[in-house]
């Protein structure tokens, strides 16, 4: 019991056990599967080595993130834009939002096909698949994080005569970074699950076209390379994104505690 | 006259709610907040609001802010009408008003940011006022890495780093306590001194309307009037000590308690 205690302190190095002993056994039992269905760590680093050597992971590689960069950056300056827009003008409100909302009830993969049809199985095509996909959050987070302004910083600005421009910049604008930032995580999460969807419905190119090409080949030690790095992909740019997430809105957090 | 408060009269409509359900035609109620205030403030003096909470005393310092306006009567400074908030009326908030993602120089330059100043202008003023507040070495802090009461010399410097006419305080030290508040009270009746601004300040504590003001305008709720002003027979000495002590202060709370609660019932 007293080990157990004094474990608790130490979370990380629990973490780093349970991680080494899942690839151990994996890499001693995964030995033992036939190599149609399952593989091995070590398998899997000889295959990475191997598409790497080949110049296929790079051109897969680039093929996937150079429009996952233009979608994404496509969905953050828009969605803010957009949210925006819809929170400081009450007519675009009303005259969008019931369009807005019936986008965001649709489960967007649906709207996939349509997508292709309109932009084709190009580079445009999966940016335009993507934006569908990870634009909303980063609108509503924009639009509720302006109408969460507390009424009480806004007669600040009044009360010192800002103007409209300046309320706007120098109030409204700083106290929804938060919300914003929190939508821009999101929009980061779903970008990566559009940019892979998009390829595998696609032109089967960049890393969702190797998933399908592995497994349609049944290599399946390769089939993992594009898991991985997508994987690791994905984490590096959330832990950037929650950097500076929680940088810019400090004051909120110790804010809210003092509450 | 510098400030003249003339017939002031406000009224808010309150909207019942709870009732409509009864399919009952809801009639919205006028409640009369404040009924033909008149109040001659000279240049330089520092007036107390004083009355138990509901008397209007906030709304009044709102009407005279310019942050509302007034059904009927009007308010004049430094020969203008008040329509909207001005730039040489500053005013310091009950719960300190600062922007919390700034640092207390830039919340302190927010102000001047809005004239346009430019910036080696506004860092030496803002300097200049967070000296005179005590916090100079806490230019670069937050506000929630500071207490209650260096926050609010935060906003009472943000308020004087425009120079203004008049300056208005809502119930600036309530939020403190009691300790902070009393040191508060002390250096700000110093600054005062020092820069011989016009002061409105709105409180509760007949204390500290007491221990700073020349004059306490003593209000009384149902609707919000101005029941009797009574100059501070203390205005002369509150500058050399705690006048707490003095022989003749709980006399002079006595009665003005008495004002109060006399109204209440």
């Amino acid at each position: 019991m007293q080990i157990l205690e004094r474990l608790k302190s130490f979370p990380n190095l629990i973490r780093a056990v349970s991680v080494t002993v899942f690839f151990v056994c994996w890499e001693i039992f995964g030995r033992d599967a036939d190599p149609l269905f399952m593989t091995y760590p070590s398998a899997i680093g000889r295959a990475f080595l191997e598409i790497l050597a080949s110049g296929e992971l790079t051109k897969a590689f680039l093929a996937s993130m150079i429009p996952f960069a233009i979608g994404l950056a496509i969905s953050i300056v828009g969605g803010i834009l957009i949210g925006i827009l819809i929170a400081q003008f009450w007519l675009l409100e009303y005259i969008l939002d019931p369009f807005l909302n019936a986008l965001y009830a649709i489960p967007r993969v649906a709207l996939i096909p349509l997508v292709i049809l309109w932009a084709g199985l190009e580079e445009t095509g999966k940016v335009s698949i993507l934006v569908s996909i990870a634009i909303f959050p980063v609108i509503i987070n924009t639009y509720s994080g302006i109408r969460d302004v507390r009424g009480s910083l806004l007669e600040i600005g009044r009360a010192y005569c800002a103007s409209p421009l300046q309320l706007f910049w120098k109030i409204t604008l700083p106290a929804s970074i938060p919300y914003i930032m929190a939508g821009i995580r999101l929009a980061l999460g779903l970008a990566i699950i559009g940019i892979v969807v998009a390829e595998l419905f696609t032109a089967m190119t960049g890393l969702g076209g190797l998933i399908v090409f592995y497994a349609n080949a049944f290599a399946t030690a390769k089939l993992f390379v594009p898991i991985i790095v997508i994987a690791v992909v994905g984490v590096i740019l959330t832990e950037i994104v929650m950097f500076i997430e929680r940088k810019l809105s400090r004051w909120r957090v110790s804010e809210r505690e003092r509450l | 006259m510098f400030l003249a408060v003339k017939n002031l009269e406000k009224s808010f409509r309150l909207r019942p709610t709870g009732n409509r359900a009864k399919g009952k035609r809801t009639q919205s109620l006028l409640l009369t907040v404040l009924q033909d205030i008149s109040l001659a403030i000279e240049k330089g003096e520092f007036v107390a609001l004083l009355g138990s909470s509901g008397c209007g005393k906030t709304t009044l310092l709102r009407l005279i802010a310019g942050l509302a306006k007034a059904d009927k009567g009007e308010v004049v400074i430094d020969g203008r009408r008040v329509e909207e908030p001005r730039r040489d009326l500053c005013m310091v908030f009950q719960n300190f008003g600062l922007l919390p993602w700034r640092t207390v120089e830039d919340n302190v330059m927010f102000p001047l940011e809005l004239d346009g100043v430019g910036r080696p202008q506004r860092i030496e003023r803002a300097r200049h006022f967070l000296y005179l507040v005590g916090l100079t070495g806490f230019e670069r802090h937050y506000p929630h890495e500071l207490s209650g009461g260096m926050q609010q010399r935060v906003g009472i410097a943000r308020a004087l780093v425009r120079s203004p006419a008049v300056l208005l305080m809502d119930e600036p030290f309530a939020a403190l306590d009691a300790q902070t508040r009393e040191v508060l009270q002390e250096d700000f009746l110093k600054i005062w001194n020092e820069l011989g601004t016009t002061v409105v300040f709105v409180t509760h504590s007949i204390d500290e309307a007491l221990v700073l003001s020349d004059r306490i305008v003593v209000m009384e709720a149902g609707p919000g009037q101005v029941k009797e002003i009574i100059d501070s027979p203390f205005a002369s000495l509150r500058l050399e000590g705690d006048i707490r002590g003095h022989p003749e202060f709980a006399k002079y709370r006595q009665r003005i308690r008495a004002l109060i609660s006399r109204n209440r019932s």
